[in-house]
């Protein structure tokens, strides 16, 4: 599982019927520290998160043991809102973060 | 299955039904010496690990196998504490470099 920041929607009309229902958003993943890092994710909202918001997102076939989302074409989704991420370790610099 | 230390905790009220009662941990993947390898993430716990101990963690559906018949949407799970580790020396990787 990895966190990610909801930066956005996806409105798609054309889609596969098992897809119908569901919400799509566009997600940033973040790293525990809460920077930023590169590229953009599209996954199916399971607990109605809003933008800005801090969310739990699982990725492969995992996701689509996610309640609702039983038997979908799925390989992302939001399963938690984070209310709190605490660490113990200070963040670590230079290539061994990468 | 990888090698990794637990370095927080993460907590989140609003969840997918699955993930309720699941302890949320994020682990810092790291080498058999303890260093630091790779980015962090975040893991379910089948086992009860606490802060700073090293564990294992396996990834993809089979991390969900731990909670069975119950079907959590993880896709790392911590499966193991480990008590102590010894890495044999003279047998070293075929890509490794100079001696250690």
């Amino acid at each position: 599982m990895i966190l990610a920041r909801v930066v956005g929607t996806v409105v798609a009309t054309r889609k596969d019927p098992r897809l119908e229902g569901k919400k799509l958003l566009i997600l940033r993943p973040v790293t525990p520290e809460g920077k930023e890092e590169s590229g953009y994710v599209v996954a199916v909202d399971t607990v109605s998160a809003g933008n800005k918001e801090l969310v739990l997102v699982v990725s492969g076939s995992s996701a689509r043991m996610a309640e609702g989302c039983k038997d979908t074409p799925v390989d992302t989704s939001i399963v938690g809102i984070v209310d709190t991420v605490s660490l113990d370790e200070p963040p670590l610099k230079g290539k061994a973060a990468k | 299955m990888m090698l990794g230390r637990v370095v927080g905790r993460v907590w989140s009220t609003v969840k997918n039904q699955g993930l309720e009662t699941q302890r949320l941990l994020i682990i810092q993947p790291v080498t058999p010496e303890g260093q630091a390898a790779g980015k962090r993430l975040i893991c379910t716990d089948a086992v009860g690990a606490g802060a700073g101990e090293t564990i294992y963690w396996c990834r993809g559906k089979e991390s969900s196998f731990p909670f069975l018949p119950a079907e959590v949407p993880t896709d790392n799970t911590v499966v193991a504490i480990v008590d102590h580790l010894h890495v044999d020396r003279t047998v070293r990787p075929p890509n490794e470099k100079a001696a250690c």
